[in-house]
């Protein structure tokens, strides 16, 4: 079977996730790879639940449902946890990326997880208030997302994420963005 | 081969950049989700400059059919786009624009009727149209369904068929999934799709005629439906025709019939749309574990493929039949029913069987397709086969 990654994200409506979501399967593609990204339509409320799918391969992909298995799970809001159940059908040797200020280990001990199942956690919204000067954790997750997964190579990102911004801001923007992706890159820790 | 751009994209992005490159004269739209951004961006298309068609806001998809009906006999290249309860309130223009002979493409986004509301994928809405004499074409991916809207425009146009033509794809799932896809430029497309010459376009006060007139009692009522029947027939070939070009051009295969492992197939699937690559992916696993699964998919409702059918599913031991909408009261879904009939025709019959699945976009997971296949292996190592259909994943 090709390799195939399948990622689920856990969100609230307006945080970027879905966006997100779009970014990761645009970075795999500039890396020539094969890619789907979609959400999961419901009531679009700010601040419900939600979730988005992002599948990666290096040969076509044939499926389209959404992910039961993933192989992992990016959380941008950590009070979902005590609401979703984030984790549901996680494969072992997953990887579970939240954005907390709380310490990995805690984190993993809290979710009750096997032990091959690693989780990463990074403080993706205090980043974003520091360098984007608004809570919009995305971006910097994807950050903590490809140090830890290596499914997508950060320059790549980073280079797309140029591309996208300067559509709309200037160089500052794009500036504090990157500074945003660097740091999580550099303080995500993993359990 | 020609170049083509590798992109990032929507299936409805895709639609709405296919529909831009063959350059639609008129497209009279009324948005409806999971459509809308389809039509959102054919007007952003138009009111940037980027194509030169007079975009007619209308105040409901009975509208808009209706004004596709009159901008197409009046001799315009005529596009729209609609769902669901939008393509049921445009039901009785469907059959007029049939019947004038009208070569309209439409786009569909396959999704469930109400009630009770739901706005997701099923196929409820475009089987309802299976009779009104469109052609009907599914996609699986959004490549399909750029693909697909492509070749409707020369179907629809050809002189042999002239006739409207419905490109579909799966709501949300293939229309709103980001997907890896080619695309062609302009120019080429331009030039595959052809410049479109009306027979008898009402705008030609050189040679007036006149379109839909009372034909009742005595008049020529019968016989139009059967030059129906006929330019329906004769568009079977025009599309094989259509879709081997398009394959000398793109390097992608298109037939009304596409199967995936037919060739030496003891169990097989016969679905619609996005739910083939669900299918394949488990039969492509289950050849590894020695299972002779197969996959047919078909790409063409309208007009029905039955000998490619036929051909696919000879001398198959077990046959699922795949529905994503009902025919409440029918022995099974549409698609069974046309398979079934097809299949009447072998000498050595076929054992077959029917699954009602994923209505009001009920997820497609891929243990389901396992289920599928594992009955089908038990049918054809002589277990019976369940009595009527069978709802697949319901809880």
């Amino acid at each position: 079977m090709p390799k195939l990654t399948e990622i689920r994200w856990h969100a609230r409506a307006g945080q970027g996730a879905v966006t997100a979501a779009k970014v990761v399967a645009e970075t795999a593609l500039q890396a020539g790879q094969y890619m789907q990204a979609m959400p999961e339509y419901g009531p679009e409320r700010m601040g419900a639940p939600i979730k988005a799918f992002t599948r990666i391969s290096d040969e076509p992909i044939e499926i389209h449902n959404n992910i039961e298995f993933p192989d992992v799970v990016i959380v941008l809001d950590e009070s979902l946890l005590d609401v979703v159940d984030v984790t549901e059908g996680i494969k072992d040797g997953g990887v579970v990326i939240i954005n907390t200020c709380s310490p990995a280990k805690a984190v993993k001990e809290a979710l009750g997880l096997d032990d091959s199942v690693r989780v990463a956690c990074v403080d993706a919204s205090g980043i974003a208030l520091d360098t984007i000067k608004r809570d919009i954790p995305n971006t910097p997750i994807v950050g903590a997302f490809t140090k830890v997964t290596g499914v997508v190579d950060v320059e790549v990102f980073k280079g797309l994420l140029a591309k996208n911004l300067s559509k709309k801001f200037g160089q500052e923007m794009i500036d504090a963005n990157f500074t945003a992706v660097d740091r999580a890159y550099k303080e995500v820790t993993v359990a | 081969m020609v170049d083509q751009k590798t992109l990032a994209a929507t299936g409805n992005s895709l639609v709405a950049e296919a529909i831009r490159q063959c350059n639609p004269d008129v497209i009279p739209a009324y948005p409806i989700t999971p459509q809308t951004t389809v039509v959102e961006e054919l007007a952003k298309f138009v009111a940037q400059g980027r194509m030169h068609a007079e975009y007619i806001n209308v105040e409901s998809e009975h509208s808009a059919m209706s004004a596709s009906v009159g901008a197409s006999a009046a001799g315009a290249r005529v596009a729209t786009a609609t769902s669901s309860q939008g393509l049921a309130l445009m039901w009785e223009e469907l059959h007029i624009a049939a019947g004038m002979r009208l070569p309209i493409v439409m786009f569909n986004a396959n999704r469930a009727l109400s009630a009770p509301i739901n706005i997701h994928c099923d196929h409820s809405d475009i089987m309802g149209a299976r009779d009104t004499g469109w052609i009907i074409m599914f996609a699986e991916t959004a490549q399909e369904a750029y693909d697909n809207t492509i070749m409707a425009f020369r179907i629809a146009e050809h002189p042999d068929v002239l006739l409207p033509v419905l490109t579909t794809a799966d709501g949300f799932i293939t229309t709103h999934s980001i997907d890896r896809a080619e695309v062609m430029d302009d120019e080429t497309v331009a030039k595959f799709v052809g410049e479109y010459v009306p027979t008898y376009a009402l705008l030609d006060t050189d040679n007036p005629t006149s379109h839909g007139n009372f034909a009742g009692l005595a008049g020529p009522y019968f016989e139009f439906k059967k030059q129906e029947r006929t330019a329906i027939d004769a568009s079977k070939p025009v599309i094989k025709q259509v879709g081997e070009e398009f394959s000398e051009l793109t390097g992608r295969p298109f037939d009304l019939v596409e199967t995936w492992g037919m060739e030496d197939a003891d169990i097989a699937i016969v679905v619609i749309g996005s739910t083939a690559g669900n299918a394949r992916h488990v039969a492509r696993d289950l050849r590894t574990k020695g299972v002779k699964a197969g996959v047919v998919k078909v790409r063409v409702f309208r007009p029905f493929p039955a000998e490619e059918l036929r051909t696919a599913l000879k001398g198959v031991k077990a046959v699922a039949v795949l529905d994503r909408s009902e025919s409440f009261g029918a022995e099974g879904g549409p698609l069974f029913l046309e398979v079934r009939s097809a299949l009447y025709d072998l000498e050595t019959r076929v054992p077959l069987v029917n699954y009602i699945y994923g209505l009001g976009g009920s997820d497609v997971r891929l243990e389901l397709m396992e289920q599928v296949f594992s009955d089908l292996s038990d049918i054809a190592s002589g277990a019976t086969a369940p009595f009527g259909l069978t709802y697949l994943g319901t809880r």
